[in-house]
């Protein structure tokens, strides 16, 4: 790792000053940015660490019953605490293992929008808003393609807001080595309709699948999805599994979504 | 350089560090407690899994600035105070938990921290607890039914006998 200055912001404001400093980088729980860091592969002159930021801390319920997680807010005190959204507790749950999820934020996923993290597809498909320091983006403009996003340098993400669906659930295909999903699926039911997030598959990171969203919204059972099939072309190939295979799964684990709460 | 300062088994402890130093290189080369073990150095063998204020981590990947403050507890913080092994470590011993034994700090600390939040964890929540701790020696069984006993529960049932 090259040297760097580390700066511990105790709120929004001093955070934001500090991000404006020359070569300047978030710190979440560094669970992918420390690493990231030992290989070389950033080089910022100073961190600014957010795990000191109380007011981007935390789990409660808007006045519009939104369930808000600040951004600073470890996947451990999710999985414990958004009991308001048991999938997405159940989801922040299977992050990793138990001490990445007591480091790890959600900020820090959706900043990185790993083309196989958990977040992305509890984000989309629950079709959140990501708020910063100077916005609120929906999800369906907030994912921009593998490790892209559409936060501007410097940009801090302090919360992120879930609209509580009627019914949803997610389905992880864990790839054993890494822990990340090697497909996971997102199903959500809302009043007005059904939402579909894929993450893991797809090598534009995720995305919805509107066929069967079409398919859920008019009826939500498995059955519903019989003959639906993605392309396995622009889907990620590796050595853990090819695109056909991972378009296959696709299928597979979103009629497991839809079979586990319908 | 930062000075920072934070309890560490019990003790006060302090120590210069950059700002690019890690926990696990604090505790080893500042502090000299070596008993904490880096493994990969990449995130994923929990070799070297500490307490701060109580909560599991990994240590190679905390800053050691960001621990300043806290209580941190290392495998050395663990047996009882006339010296003697705690409840899980010497259910380590009775049980075969260790070959090699360079697992076995993070498997302690990722034992303790289970036994904490869940103390009679059913077999499946120990090797799930464990998702995150790699053993190239052991094949698992002793650790699982190591923490099994150690939680008071029977170890017969434990699989693969
Ligand atoms: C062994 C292992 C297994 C894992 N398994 C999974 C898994 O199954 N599923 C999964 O989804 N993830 C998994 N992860 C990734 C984990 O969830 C990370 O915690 C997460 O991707 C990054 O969050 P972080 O808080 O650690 O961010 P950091 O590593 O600190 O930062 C990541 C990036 O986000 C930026 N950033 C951080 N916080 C903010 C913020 N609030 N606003 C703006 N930018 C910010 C940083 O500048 C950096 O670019 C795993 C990681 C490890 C090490
Ligand atoms: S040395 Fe920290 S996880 Fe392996
Ligand atoms: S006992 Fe050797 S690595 Fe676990």
């Amino acid at each position: 790792m090259y040297n760097f200055d580390v700066e511990t912001p105790g709120t929004v404001a001093d955070a934001v000053a500090a991000m404006g400093r020359d070569e300047a980088q978030a710190l979440g729980g560094g669970q992918t940015l420390i690493p990231t860091l030992k290989q070389r592969l950033a080089s910022p002159s100073v961190l600014v660490s957010l795990s000191g930021v109380a007011e981007m801390k935390g789990v409660c319920t808007g006045d519009d019953g939104q369930l808000c997680i600040g951004g600073a807010t470890t996947h451990a005190t999710v999985a414990r605490e958004a009991t308001q959204y048991p999938a997405l507790a159940a989801m922040a749950s299977h992050i990793g293992d138990p001490a990445v999820r007591n480091r790890g934020t959600i900020g820090g996923s959706l900043a990185n929008n790993d083309p196989s993290a958990c977040y992305p597809a509890g984000v989309l498909g629950s079709g959140a808003t990501v708020v910063t320091n100077t916005r609120e983006i929906a999800a369906d403009d907030y994912f921009q393609g593998m490790f892209d996003t559409a936060l501007d340098e410097g940009e801090i993400i302090t919360e992120v807001r879930f609209p509580i669906p009627e019914a949803a659930n997610y389905q992880k295909f864990v790839q054993p080595a890494s822990r990340f999903a090697l497909v996971g699926v997102f199903v959500a039911k809302f009043a007005d309709g059904v939402r579909v997030a894929v993450t893991g598959a797809s090598e534009d990171g995720v995305f919805r699948w509107s066929e069967a969203e079409a398919a859920l919204s008019s009826d939500f059972s498995a059955g519903a999805l019989d003959g639906l099939s993605l392309s396995g072309d622009g889907m990620i190939s590796d050595l853990h599994g090819t695109g056909a295979y991972r378009a296959h799964l696709v299928a597979v684990m979103t009629k497991r979504a839809v079979d586990a709460v319908a | 350089m930062t000075k920072i300062e934070m309890t560490v088994n019990g003790r006060a402890a302090s120590g210069d560090v950059e700002g690019r130093t890690l926990l696990s290189s604090f505790l080893r080369d500042e502090l000299k407690l070596t008993g904490t073990h880096v493994g990969c150095d990449t995130s994923q063998c929990g070799a070297c899994v500490v307490h701060v204020d109580g909560e599991a981590v990994k240590a190679c990947t905390m800053l050691a600035v960001e621990a300043a403050g806290s209580e941190v507890t290392t495998v050395e913080g663990m047996a009882n105070a006339d010296g003697s092994l705690s409840v899980i470590q010497q259910a380590f011993q009775d049980h075969h938990g260790l070959q090699c034994g360079f697992c076995t700090p993070g498997m302690v600390m990722s034992a303790a921290a289970l036994l904490k939040e869940n103390p009679k964890p059913s077999e499946a929540e120990v090797r799930d607890y464990l998702e995150g701790n790699i053993c190239r020696c052991t094949g698992y069984h002793n650790i699982v039914k190591a923490i099994m006993a150690a939680s008071g529960q029977d170890v017969a049932p434990v699989a693969a006998e």
